[in-house]
């Protein structure tokens, strides 16, 4: 059933650190690729080669330019995925008891076999984690690499989610939400991670942790250039003379 | 949204189609015999086309049955529940009107109000969403109620009701634009709570994950056509509810010409109503289009 559990036992999930994050777009291209290989219908693309190419991601990184009411423009790198909500929309708008959530560690996840491919679900998600797949006409989504985390058959350090063990900046990192003493939630704690639109009410599992402050620029940067010799505010010599001519011909100095 | 022409067509005609079954399970008119089954073909062939089409932006038809599963949580579910009830209902009341000349009012009532159940919970199956500001609105279930009464009124030819079924219906149209179009601010997301930085200054989408268009930008994101969304909206409120009512409302002299006149206040009444539907629908904005920097 699309019934929500009233808790899971576990609440696995992603921590996403924006201030580390260097917009490689690797995580999604890890998982493009284990997620074509293994669990449910491969991620298609469409017109691959041509003029119009896309195709199904279940990581999606954006690119945010912050500006401050003073100082300096941020540029902020956004991977973004399924958040595993707590109160998953696409839960319980499901007709068909494809999507559900699992109570043993929260994981939202749909049976393949069962979805008819109505999109309801994608429309009820406010984060655009859920994109029905062209070729097989059922839902995709992220499922936090169910087939890695628990795979006995992989090497120890290779059972969390394709994106985090991908990342090359370590801006991503996997745990148990749900117990406050792990290190993803000290962490969060850390940090001060958000959630994103908390007020779509959907207690989303994954966390964000905003970008740190930036070191202040003072006015010298460059602890040489006091020693350098100075540039000439007003030009000299030739230059000079020339500057001058100038500004007296029709159309006057600037 | 992307107006696609299957959910346009299927709430517009089974919305119709519903109206005027709750009209006949009523006793409105109450008709027997080759009349009845000309008014129930009528019903059903909207009630069932719009359905079917509603079938037709499945990933999975063949599967479709296993939508009558989860009626405790979707209004998906329990719509495809009422709309099943309804139609058997509503076929065993056609049979004693057509071919025993009876009306079982009892049964009649029962498919009557499970047609507007189906009308109601069509309508949740959009109201519901939160991250589409536009029709998480308690008008819209009114909306869609009032659309189906008044079209339900016209095609039963209940001239008592029509006039003020339609002049309601198009008060709640007017409504439901008012209110929707601040709809996107009044919900408070924006930008900057869809990424979280939005209290560190103003944000700006720089750059879209990829060159391409996705699933999520076909689906959610429609732009092309809400600039002429003025105009739609006046033909829509003139075809859907101010020329039906000048129709019904202007006396005519003789038999034929009033049922002329009638079919085609319906006939207006339809155009209008699914000019509107795809308003309903192109001018939906969805949270997700704002992490691409567009609405």
């Amino acid at each position: 059933m699309t019934e929500l559990p009233d808790s899971t036992e576990r609440k696995m999930g992603l921590v996403i650190d924006l201030d580390t994050c260097v917009g490689c777009h690797a995580c999604v291209i890890s998982c493009k690729g284990w997620n074509t290989e293994n669990y449910g219908a491969p991620l298609s693309d469409q017109n691959p080669y041509g003029g119009d190419p896309s195709g199904t991601f279940l990581n999606r990184v954006h690119s945010y330019e912050v500006q401050p009411e003073q100082g300096h423009a941020q540029l902020i790198h956004f991977p973004k995925s399924c958040l595993h909500c707590e109160d998953a929309p696409c839960v319980t708008v499901c007709p068909t008891g494809a999507s559900y959530k699992r109570v043993e560690d929260g994981i939202v996840l749909v049976n393949e076999d069962h979805c008819i491919g109505c999109g309801l679900c994608a429309w009820s998600c406010p984060y655009g984690a859920r994109e029905l797949d062209l070729a097989e006409g059922v839902m995709k989504k992220c499922t936090l690499c169910v087939d890695r985390i628990y795979n006995e058959n992989l090497p120890e350090v290779d059972r969390i989610p394709s994106c985090v063990r991908t990342c090359p900046a370590g801006a991503r990192h996997f745990g148990d939400l749900g117990d406050p003493e792990s290190d993803v939630s000290k962490l969060v704690a850390e940090r001060g991670g958000m959630d994103l639109m908390p007020e779509m009410g959907t207690k989303p599992v994954n966390k964000y942790l905003p970008p740190r402050p930036k070191d202040q620029i003072e006015d010298q940067i460059d602890i040489l250039a006091p020693l350098l010799a100075p540039v000439a505010e007003e030009p000299q010599g030739f230059m000079g003379w020339l500057d001058k001519a100038l500004d007296k011909l029709p159309g006057g100095a600037n | 949204m992307h107006p696609a022409p299957s959910v346009i067509i299927f709430t517009t005609l089974s919305g119709l189609g519903f109206g005027l079954l709750f009209f006949l399970g009523l006793g409105q008119p109450a008709v027997t015999g080759s009349v009845a089954f000309v008014f129930y073909a009528i019903a059903f062939g909207l009630a069932c086309g719009g359905l079917l089409a509603s079938t037709f932006h499945l990933g999975h038809p063949e599967r479709a049955w296993r939508a009558f599963t989860q009626w405790k949580t979707s209004w998906l579910s329990r719509e495809g529940v009422c709309a099943v009830g309804a139609l058997a209902v509503m076929g065993l009341y056609a049979l004693g009107a057509i071919f025993m000349d009876s009306h079982w009012t009892l049964l009649g009532w029962i498919g009557a109000a499970l047609s507007l159940a189906t009308v109601f919970t069509t309508s949740m199956i959009y109201t519901q969403l939160k991250a589409i500001p536009r029709w998480n609105m308690e008008l819209t279930p009114v909306m869609f109620l009032s659309f189906s009464l008044a079209g339900g009124a016209l095609l039963a030819g209940a001239e008592a009701v029509a006039p003020w079924l339609l002049a309601i219906a198009g008060a709640v149209q007017l409504a439901y634009w008012a209110k929707g179009d601040k709809a996107l601010v009044a919900s408070g997301t924006n930008l900057g709570t869809a990424t979280g930085l939005g209290d560190r200054g103003s944000v700006r989408a720089f750059e879209p994950p990829h060159t391409g268009s996705n699933y999520l930008l076909r689906e959610f994101v429609h732009l092309v056509g809400r600039k002429h969304a003025q105009k739609l909206r006046m033909i829509a409120f003139v075809l859907g509810f101010a020329l039906p009512l000048l129709l019904i409302l202007t006396p005519v002299q003789g038999i034929v010409i009033k049922h002329v006149f009638a079919a085609l206040a319906v006939l207006s009444h339809l155009a209008g109503v699914a000019t509107s539907r795809w308003l309903f629908f192109a001018q939906a904005e969805h949270v997700v289009g704002l992490y691409y920097g567009k609405r």
